[in-house]
């Protein structure tokens, strides 16, 4: 493998670094009033690199044809399926933020550069094939999420929010490191498919302690419970454009790493985390469901919402199986867009004073005064609640199905009985806003962009969702095929 | 087969698309307009249903109106009827328009979005009964509750919000487990194919499992004692419309579902549980008719009533034989007019006082006698007297019921008399006696729009109570079928009849039996 097939197929890495740069010496030259260049810009280049990935995505490359640099970095078609995701979402908070931080008057040069910079790690995560690669991406993208989750510097809310989301997120990197040590010791070695053969016979106690902690480091990037106590602080506290990149785009990427590791470096001994990942699968569901219930700000109950998706996705990683990771690549897909959705329904919400309305109470009667709000609100609720004829349900069926046909199906019925327990909450926010008599609060109008976004977003998450299925289904077989080069 | 129509024609894609594209007409017409649409679009699925049963070849092949499109992953478009389908269909596009005439005036709110919710409830419970998709038929059931929970919470009445958590929650705890179950029969026999499931022999020690995972649900749906509460509550709190839709189709998407996948399917798991279901079926009976007897809200009453004669559907559907599976069906179709006729009854006055205490009305047969008379008639197709529907199900499904198991038999007819107990008494309450209340003896008598909404179901209650025959003819076939597939788990009865043996024919009779049963007493 040369050195010039491998810069080939870090492509879109190289293009958002350096556009990135120079989109930096604009910022520094600039000032905040190109702020709005940059951000045209930024998105550009995550288009831009949206087509460099997709080839390989729709030609199903995978194995050591599109490993670069040694195998460190892998440009195979799981990595496209989750980076088109991961550029989708950034693209999507780049469009909602400009607005949202001009009506702040908080616009800041840097802010578009984060997102691209947190992009860049975000690829490079769901592209790793090396712990230190790996350990590279992740970190590129926390400390540009850290920064992004205070950036609405006047709101005391935010700082809070990023500064637990640093401290935490450096303890959950700690933790991971300390595990990616523990597996180089006992192993020797730090690439993905060297580990992988390294424990094909067999698990020492130091190298299951290994894989234990790096699944902890992981599940706290993923918000899973029991390591989940920072996203309801830092989905709230953060500006609510950043909570969409975080619900999103860093979800699909830790997601993706952590699939990566269990699948390519653990693969070989998939009994090892498999329990792991059912107790933090149940566990989230159920915690995210209860916990949800208490809650009085739509940014809070999403956070917890999160965490209630990402127990139903684990599902998907306990079957160890093909096609259940295929299966959690569709419930990402669709999990991305029912958040873009919600979050972007949020946005729209202003009272007369141009302030953002979070509080669930002020969204009361909000379907006689603002119905096409509502109604795309409450397809989101019903959505996440995996209510059919909605596009959410499609998600849960394929989890559960691949539970099934693994043979894990006392998993799936407690899986399935507990997201009831979830349908409370979501059935709650719709009662508020249909049942309730009008609170009338939420009055100011929205940005024309936002408009556009919610009615893509809800249409595709809307019953003609189902129409995408096999096309849905099959990329998400592309990409899960490269997870299992034998199989 | 289908007529002038052409082979080809997709007419129940078409049933289903009539509604669903005239619920979203609903929500961007002005509000006035949508009362409208809606009945222009339920009078139009009307008629394509009428088309549909004229094209329905009786006799014929066992599934029609067949169409499959592959457009999605997983599972695929695929419709078609039997006979049971037919009639359910018929029923739901025949109350449709009833249910709209009923919310006609007293929905001043929310127009829009009440036409719409009714509408894309039309199209689920058409698809519910027409899929033969596993995951198809699913989706549609599941999706019901949607609209239904936005029905029962924006438009009902005062305890509105906690009836309608309970009917979506119960019912989707009770689904979900399904769900699962689906999962696994589609792994285990590599189809999605309803009909290629109903012939599928599944492992008998697998079967208990599906069963109750399907149980689960349709016991919830349909409903059974001691899984029924969700009804009452969200009966009385429905606006009219919604109840009657409600009784008069929600309900048999639970006799439907035994019907289709729980004793095709699962034919020895069934035969197992049958005690269970008869425990239920009997406790129900006896259990909500008495509870009937004490109500004194109108709609609670005929709620609790509702349940008592779903019972005796159940028992009758798991009696094994084609009388108790007929009578079933009788009774779900009855009981979808009556019930639906009933709850129209009790809207009409309640449209006029605004109150569903019994002891607010009165002599109601002296101001209003048109309206006593229907009354009058519907009570009685409730109780089940002869000349009306409610007679020839139930006394079907107790005939069926009598052949596996006197007691269960002995036990379910007090329902009936207890039900001539409750209705009767409700009857006197509201329409005899003195005229005690002012405002209620000032009512006026029906309206037009009221007695269009009457004339016709009064007319099918007496067709279907004198001429059964139109209605069981459709679905002869397809429940032989299903009795024949149940044959090789038919549970014994307890009483075991045997023929009379006439003293001139006793030669020959004693030579046949020894030839048929050589190895017998002798």
């Amino acid at each position: 493998m040369d050195f010039a097939r491998s810069l080939a197929l870090t492509a879109p890495e190289i293009l958002i670094s350096v556009s990135g740069l120079v989109l930096l010496l604009v910022a520094a030259w600039g000032g905040d009033k190109a702020s709005r260049l940059i951000s045209i810009g930024s998105v550009a280049v995550l288009t831009a690199c949206a087509f460099l990935t997709a080839p390989t995505l729709w030609g199903q490359m995978m194995g050591p044809d599109v490993s670069a640099f040694g195998g460190q970095h892998r440009a195979d078609a799981f990595a496209a399926f989750a980076k088109l995701l991961i550029y989708a979402s950034a693209g999507v908070t780049l469009i909602v933020a400009q607005s949202f931080f001009d009506k702040a008057k908080a616009m800041r040069a840097e802010f578009p550069l984060l997102i691209l910079f947190a992009s860049l790690g975000m690829g490079m995560m769901v592209s790793a094939g090396d712990l230190l690669a790996l350990y590279i991406g992740l970190e590129l993208n926390s400390l540009a999420s850290y920064v992004m989750a205070s950036s609405l510097r006047t709101d005391e809310r935010s700082a809070e929010s990023g500064l637990k989301y640093f401290v935490l997120g450096s303890l959950a990197s700690g933790i991971l490191l300390f595990g990616m040590s523990l597996t180089y010791g006992f192993t020797g070695t730090t690439s993905f498919a060297g580990i992988n053969a390294a424990l094909s016979g067999g698990l020492s106690t130091g190298a299951t302690f290994g894989v234990i902690f790096m699944l902890a480091g992981l599940a706290f990037k993923i918000s899973a419970a029991p390591f989940h106590m920072w996203t309801p602080d830092v989905y709230e506290g953060a500006p609510t454009p950043v909570t969409t990149f975080f619900a999103t785009a860093s979800k699909v990427s830790a997601l993706g790493l952590l699939m990566r590791v269990s699948f390519e470096a653990f693969g070989s001994q998939p009994h090892a985390w498999q329990q792991v990942v059912i107790f933090a699968s149940l566990l989230s569901i159920v915690i995210g469901a209860l916990g949800a219930i208490g809650q009085n700000n739509i940014k809070r109950l999403m956070a917890y919402s999160s965490i209630n998706n990402v127990g139903f996705i684990l599902i998907g990683l306990a079957t160890a199986t093909k096609a259940g990771a295929s299966a959690m690549l569709v419930y990402i897909a669709i999990y991305v867009a029912m958040s873009v959705a919600g979050f972007v329904a949020v946005l729209l919400l202003r009272d007369e004073n141009g302030n953002q309305v979070e509080a669930i109470s002020d969204l009361a009667g909000l379907s006689k005064t603002r119905p096409w709000i509502a109604l795309a609100m409450a397809l989101v609720m019903f959505s996440l609640a995996g209510i059919p004829p909605l596009f959410g349900f499609w998600g849960k069926f394929v989890v559960f199905q691949a539970a099934v046909q693994a043979d894990m199906i006392v998993l799936a019925a407690i899986g399935i009985a507990a997201s009831v327990i979830g349908a409370f909450y979501y059935l709650k926010v719709v009662k508020v806003m249909y049942f309730d008599e009008p609170a009338d609060v939420v009055k100011g109008a929205g940005e024309t962009s936002h408009t556009v976004l919610l009615v893509l977003a809800t249409l595709a998450i809307s019953p003609l969702g189902y129409l995408g299925t096999k096309c849905l289904g099959t990329l998400a077989d592309y990409a899960a095929a490269a997870l299992f080069p034998v199989g | 087969m289908n007529g002038f129509l052409g082979t080809g024609f997709p007419l129940l894609s078409l049933m289903l698309l009539v509604p669903l594209v005239a619920a979203v007409a609903c929500l961007v017409v002005p509000r006035e307009q949508a009362r409208n649409v809606a009945l222009v679009a339920t009078l139009i699925d009307f008629v394509l249903g009428v088309i549909l049963w004229a094209n329905y070849d009786i006799g014929g092949a066992q599934w029609q109106f067949t169409e499959s499109a592959a457009i999605f992953a997983g599972f695929s478009w695929k419709l078609g009827i039997d006979g049971i389908a037919l009639l359910l269909i018929a029923l739901t596009v025949f109350l449709m328009p009833v249910c709209i005439g009923a919310s006609w005036t007293s929905i001043d709110k929310r127009q829009g979005e009440y036409y719409a919710a009714f509408l894309l409830m039309e199209t689920l419970m058409i698809g519910v009964f027409a899929a033969q998709d596993l995951f198809l038929f699913y989706i549609m059931f599941e999706a019901g509750l949607i609209p239904m929970y936005l029905i029962i919470g924006v438009w009902g009445g005062a305890e509105r919000i906690y009836a309608s958590y309970k009917f979506f929650l119960y019912t989707l705890l009770g689904s979900v487990l399904m769900l699962i179950a689906m999962f696994w029969m589609v792994n285990e026999a590599g189809t999605t194919d309803i009909p290629t499931l109903m012939a599928y022999n599944f492992p008998v020690q697998a079967q208990t499992w599906l069963w109750l995972a399907f149980f689960a649900s349709f016991a919830v749906k349909m409903p059974m004692w001691p899984v029924h509460t969700w009804l009452p509550d969200a009966h009385v709190q429905a606006p009219t419309g919604g109840s009657v839709i409600l009784a008069g189709v929600l309900l048999k998407m639970g006799g439907y579902g035994f019907i289709r996948f729980s004793l095709p399917m699962f034919p020895e798991a069934s035969a197992q549980f049958a005690p269970l279901v008869f425990f239920m079926s009997m406790a129900a009976v006896v259990i909500t008719s008495l509870i009937a007897l004490v109500q004194t809200d109108m709609k609670k009453l005929i709620a609790y009533s509702s349940v008592a004669h779903m019972a005796i559907v159940t028992v009758g559907l798991f009696a094994f034989n084609q009388q108790g599976l007929e009578g079933s069906m009788l009774i779900m179709l009855s009981h979808g007019l009556v019930a639906g006729a009933l709850f129209l009854s009790v809207g009409v006055i309640y449209d006029r006082l605004h109150t569903r205490e019994i002891s607010r009305y009165g002599g109601l047969s002296i101001n209003m006698p048109y309206y006593a008379v229907f009354f009058l008639l519907f009570t009685m197709a409730s109780i089940g007297l002869p000349g009306t529907s409610g007679f020839v199900g139930e006394f079907l499904s107790l005939m069926g019921i009598y052949q596996i198991s006197s007691w269960v038999a002995l036990i379910c007819t007090t329902g009936i008399i207890l039900g001539a107990a409750y209705m009767l008494y409700l009857y006197r309450r509201v329409a005899y006696g003195e005229q005690k209340n002012a405002d209620a003896a000032a009512m006026p008598d029906l309206d037009k729009r009221e007695w269009a909404m009457m004339v016709p179901l009064a007319a099918v209650v007496l067709w279907m109570g004198v001429y059964p025959e139109s209605f069981i003819a459709p679905m002869r076939k397809d429940i032989a079928a299903l009795d024949a597939r149940l044959a090789q788990a038919k549970p014994k009865g307890d009483a075991q009849p045997t023929a009379g043996k006439p003293m001139a024919a006793h030669e020959s009779g004693h030579a046949s039996e020894h030839n048929a049963a050589p190895e017998g007493a002798h």
